[in-house]
């Protein structure tokens, strides 16, 4: 018996149209799981109290410092480094030998898996350059990481500027710094902050490379030589060794919660610039 | 003036590929020594690790790391490719637009709440259903199945995107319903870009490491069914380093070098597919 080709077109999309939900309901349901089991032991009190008893009592404020601390070193190096690197290859270069090298080298570094990027931190900044377990370690480990991904975006930016932004400045005299940082840099800055706002949001979710390099002190850091914790650390920590679930729950819904909000804001700010760029 | 900041940003464009060869050159500076002293024969296909005694043998980990990553490519690209093609070809614009970065979103997850969740919910479900432990193969599997989609899912719709619109309507002119073009037409012209977007999902999947150590139970031996606990390269390196000094430090940057060198494999092969066209 042959199927009609109109009813195996209805199945077939029926089954795509399933997979495609039972994604989405893979995403929601980590979300909620997290959020219903956290929130109810997430008050201002946690987030404002070192961490006591290893994370038996008390909050998480020492971690969420060192989250933002390593965050903040981490985007110090990278997001300069990122940018500028985009800028050579959208503006100032043609393809050729020499930028099919460097988006090996990128694409490559995109790739490298977290564990690796802990290695290398611990055996460079940790043990070698003698910074030992720090969060100046762990951001620049982290720096390291994220570049790919700020360079990317960066890039795909820059490349959207219409050209008659470089022509009309160029027409006037301008030299090409000055058509980069007047002319086509304001227009591609809500591009660029996506990027680094996937690169923040990257920092904050990860473990293996913070561990390695960073430690896991539970005081609040007075210097960027000082061991932290991350949030992440600090809830593997807590869910690994069974010290209590309670509070990992706790720990992982503000995570979850922030990672949401760093997505939707980076998804909304490259969403208004494509939106502006059909309208033009 | 311009072309001083011209070198400038020339040096800056080449700090990835420059932490790249740094990466590469510590690591193997660590785990070379090892890798030569008790040759690569034993290293690789050593089945015994006990570094306490100095044995150091990975093909436990390295058919860990295997046996893993298929598991997840088997359950991962139907669903992957399946969700791409829905979103790219049958999906309405709107809803898209919400779906996509919705399935994004799976990658901003941090892999300690994976792992977690992996334990708390999946393992006992794996263990009362099915028998073993619980934390094996099936649930390693599962947890990264979840992982690699969003990497699959918009590398694909990439690829099907990048399709020229003429084929579709060649095919549709022809008398082909929506399904039989997508199938026959646009599935097969992005298949090259699907491949490529497979293949970074097997990357992530090699690569994951905080997730696997919690889910899938880290014995040490070679896995005898997939309801078995495993061990994975990337475990066996972060579980060990934080109290690993002299050889069996060394031992786990060796087990990184093995590590670097199958994604770097991964990684050339997906760029050389990705640059094929149809």
């Amino acid at each position: 018996m042959r199927i009609a080709p109109t009813l195996t077109e209805k199945i077939a999309k029926g089954m795509l149209m399933l997979a495609c939900a039972s994604a989405v309901a893979s995403l929601l349901f980590v979300i909620v799981f997290i959020l219903a089991g956290g929130f109810r032991h997430v008050s201002w009190g946690f987030l404002t109290q070192p961490i006591l008893d290893m994370g038996r009592s008390g909050g998480i404020a020492p971690a969420i410092v060192g989250t933002f601390l390593m965050v903040f070193v981490a985007l110090g190096i990278a997001a300069p480094l990122g940018v500028a690197s985009a800028i050579y290859l959208a503006e100032y270069t043609l393809e050729g030998r020499a930028t099919q090298a460097i988006r090996f080298g990128i694409n490559c570094l995109a790739g490298v898996p977290s564990i690796i990027f802990g290695l290398f931190g611990f055996i460079l900044f940790v043990v070698m350059l003698g910074l030992s377990w720090s969060i100046l370690s762990g951001g620049l480990s982290l720096a390291a990481m994220i570049l790919p991904t700020i360079i990317r975006t960066a890039e795909e930016a820059l490349r959207s500027v219409p050209a008659q932004y470089r022509d009309v400045a160029a027409s006037l005299g301008a030299t090409r710094w000055q058509v980069v940082t007047r002319s086509v840099l304001p227009y591609a800055l809500p591009g660029i902050l996506t990027g680094v706002i996937l690169g923040i949001g990257r920092s904050i979710e990860e473990t293996a490379v913070v561990i390695f390099t960073a430690g896991s002190a539970v005081q609040m850091p007075r210097s960027l030589l000082d061991s932290a914790r991350t949030m992440a650390v600090h809830f593997y920590i807590l869910a690994r060794e069974g010290i209590s679930t309670e509070k990992a729950y706790a720990t992982a819904a503000v995570l979850i919660l922030t990672i949401l909000v760093i997505n939707i804001l980076a998804y909304t700010l490259m969403h208004r610039v494509l939106r502006g760029r059909r309208a033009v | 003036m311009d072309r001083f900041i011209s070198r400038l940003l020339f040096l800056a464009a080449c700090s990835s590929t420059a932490i790249l060869a740094l990466i590469a050159l510590f690591i193997f500076m660590e785990g070379a020594p090892i890798l030569f002293r008790s040759g690569f024969g034993h290293f690789l296909a050593g089945r015994t690790w006990a570094p306490l005694e100095g044995q150091f043998g990975i093909l436990p980990f390295i058919l860990g790391s295997l046996w893993v990553t298929a598991g997840s490519l088997l359950l991962g690209v139907p669903l992957g490719v399946a969700c791409a093609t829905y979103l790219a070809v049958f999906a309405p614009p709107r809803s898209a637009l919400i779906l996509k970065p919705a399935i994004e979103l799976l990658a901003g997850i941090p892999s300690v709440v994976y792992g977690f969740l992996g334990v708390l919910w999946l393992a006992p479900l794996i263990r009362t259903h099915l028998g073993g432990p619980g934390l094996s193969i099936l649930g390693a599997s599962c947890v990264l199945a979840i992982m690699i989609l969003p990497t699959i899912v918009s590398v694909s719709i990439d690829a099907l995107q990048a399709v020229p619109r003429s084929y579709r309507e060649g095919s549709l002119a022809l008398g082909a319903t929506e399904w039989q073009t997508t199938r026959r037409v646009v599935l097969r012209a992005a298949r090259s870009g699907i491949l490529a977007g497979v293949i970074l999902g097997m990357g992530r999947a090699v690569g994951e490491t905080m997730a696997v150590i919690m889910i899938s139970g880290n014995a040490t031996h070679i896995p005898g069914s997939i309801l078995d606990s495993v061990r994975t390269l990337t475990a066996n390196i972060a579980i060990e380093m934080g109290y690993a000094v002299g050889d069996h430090r060394r031992a786990l940057f060796a087990t990184g070098v093995v590590l670097f060198f199958f994604i770097m494999i991964l990684n050339t092969a997906a760029l050389r597919v990705a640059r094929r066209k149809f």
